[in-house]
């Protein structure tokens, strides 16, 4: 066992770096950059049921130490994903996370028993996407949603792990994920992207399209680390915490509040070579805290 | 292959209004960059780069041109010699070259007119004329240049290329749109092209512009960007292919597209 090796529902993780979903699409397009295999794992672009066009650009809105996107879930549909995308992923030494997204229980269901009968190692249900009309984060909002979408996906998702993930947009986190939990959760994810809007001040109009759009990048750290703190003290699940990790700090501060591995998207747009830099960034200060694995670390903030 | 160089700056001067033009040594981008690529520029603490496209490649050295709009891009502007600039590069789809016995006429707008300075030397075609069009005379930018260039190009047997700069205020060259010259030149001239990068509605004129003349037309198109590389999808085009409509990449499959293929909004 390495010091960066973390397990999670029984799959196994080099190392707890993984790629968010939206952010590196299929992971291909950063393998100029380096292999993926550098990564614990990819959650890869969400997919629905059916091929889904997107919203109208501009999609993209940057915003103080964060930025606003918009994209609304396009993607080729699960069964090109499953064809055309899978089979190079799974030959990549890496942990492969397919990312379900959907518009009704019945695609969701749908969805996810495709990707229980593919080769991904893990399916992270999508109830959070804050860029389309409907599903989406409509489900991540109640607890009798999340309970009725997660219990349906639980059903048809086999033998792969399910893993909720979380949307941040809510009242109560923590309610939200002993939903998940009781529900038949294998794991969660925290947290998707926050709401947010941008409006140029001199046409009036939003910089968005789509008007409103997610906010993700180093803004939301504090959110996702208080977020998943809350969380942590709520279920007993393991947890892939996110939001703004751009730096390994970021990164130990989200596995000290209880997170068990962490994902990167946002901070790989300026910074390409952000995940290795966190990697080995991650492994020294396992080292220097003098402990054998980084999971010694997972939750050990000291609160006042 | 994409790849992040650190690139020294050699110069970085105010052109025109708000127009920087900015000099960078880095042998290995300039030895890839195809005609109507980009680089993706980090600006200070910006959490966005700025794509850019490439101006001019000589050889280990890149020019950019670019308009200050923001933050980012006034960040760009206080940059000095001797800094080093954090750049990805080259992306994305360029221009496709042409061969000698082409003849090339390119349309540009504003801060879509560099790019088009090195289709017109190192695109191939035996012969290029330019269009160029800005707002007022304090914007003209690189008329010098692609007079050289349009000369240079003209084969021994060939008078060399024209170069009309047109303002929409009258304030310098011919008044009006770049439309009105372009469509005197496809008149005279039989071309085997069209390149064009500008804002989208002259960008949607000009293709309209070379149909009527059944002339092939590539546009580059800009778009907020996000990864740069084709990760993320936020710099969607939509485009027609094949009887469907679909968002693609502006940063991978563009930002060159065929102009037939654009879905104009």
């Amino acid at each position: 066992m390495s010091l960066l090796n973390v397990n999670i529902c029984g799959v196994d993780f080099k190392n707890p770096v993984i790629a968010a979903s939206g952010t590196y699409g299929f992971g291909k397009d950063y393998t100029d950059f380096f292999p993926l295999e550098r990564l614990g794992g990819i959650s890869c672009k969400g997919t629905t049921l059916l091929p889904r066009l997107g919203n109208p650009p501009p999609r993209v809105a940057e915003t103080a130490s964060g930025i606003l996107n918009s994209v609304g879930l396009q993607n080729p549909g699960v069964r090109h994903f499953i064809s055309e995308d899978l089979p190079w992923l799974l030959e990549q030494n890496t942990v492969v996370i397919a990312n379900a997204a959907g518009s009704t229980v019945e695609d969701y269901s749908e969805n996810v028993a495709l990707l229980a009968q593919s080769g991904v190692h893990m399916i992270e249900l999508n109830i959070s996407c804050p860029n389309v009309k409907e599903g989406g984060v409509a489900f991540g909002t109640s607890c009798a949603s999340v309970e009725k979408i997660v219990g349906a996906a639980k059903k048809v998702s086999g033998n792969k792990p399910l893993i909720v993930k979380l949307s941040p947009n809510v009242t109560s986190i923590a309610e939200i994920a002993r939903a998940a939990e009781s529900a038949g959760a294998d794991a969660l994810s925290l947290i998707n992207t926050i709401t947010g809007m941008k409006i140029d001040v001199d046409t009036r109009r939003p910089i968005l399209r789509n008007n409103t759009g997610g906010l993700s990048g180093a803004a939301l750290l504090p959110v996702a680390v208080r977020m998943v703190w809350e969380v942590r003290r709520a279920v007993a699940l393991p947890i892939i915490g996110m939001g703004g990790v751009t730096k390994w700090q970021d990164a130990a501060e989200l596995i000290l509040a209880g997170a068990d591995a962490i994902q990167i998207g946002t901070a790989c747009f300026a910074n390409p070579f952000a995940p290795p830099e966190l990697i080995g960034g991650l492994e020294e200060w396992v080292q220097r805290e003098g402990c054998a694995n980084i999971a010694e670390l997972s939750g050990r903030v000291r609160p006042w | 292959m994409a790849k992040q160089v650190f690139a020294r700056i050699l110069e970085n001067r105010l052109i025109a209004a708000a127009a920087y033009s900015m000099l960078l040594e880095c042998p290995a981008l300039a030895r890839e960059a195809q005609i109507g690529q980009f680089v993706h520029v980090l600006c200070g603490d910006k959490p966005l780069r700025r794509p850019i496209s490439v101006c001019r490649v000589r050889e280990a050295e890149l020019t950019l041109v670019y308009a200050v709009r923001g933050e980012g891009t006034a960040w760009l502007a206080e940059r000095t010699c001797g800094e080093t600039l954090d750049i990805l590069g080259a992306l994305g789809n360029g221009f496709p070259l042409l061969d000698a016995s082409a003849r090339l006429l390119v349309v540009g707008g504003g801060i879509g007119v560099p790019p088009l300075l090195d289709c017109a030397i190192r695109g191939g075609a035996g012969h290029v004329d330019a269009v160029l069009g800005f707002r007022a005379h304090g914007q003209v930018i690189l008329e010098e240049e692609f007079a050289a260039a349009c000369a240079g190009v003209a084969s021994n047997a060939e008078p060399a290329g024209s170069v009309t700069v047109c303002t929409e205020d009258g304030s310098y060259g011919t008044g009006g749109r770049v439309t009105v010259p372009m469509e005197e030149l496809l008149r005279k001239n039989q071309y085997g092209a069209v390149y064009s990068c500008g804002p989208l509605p002259m960008l949607k004129a000009v293709a309209e512009t070379a149909a009527k003349y059944a002339v092939p037309c590539r546009v580059s198109l800009e778009e907020r960007m996000g990864c740069g590389v084709g990760a993320c999808l936020v710099c969607s085009a939509k485009i027609r292919r094949n009887g469907t409509e679909e968002y693609l990449r502006v940063c991978k499959e563009g930002p060159v597209f065929n102009a037939e293929e654009v879905c104009w909004e």
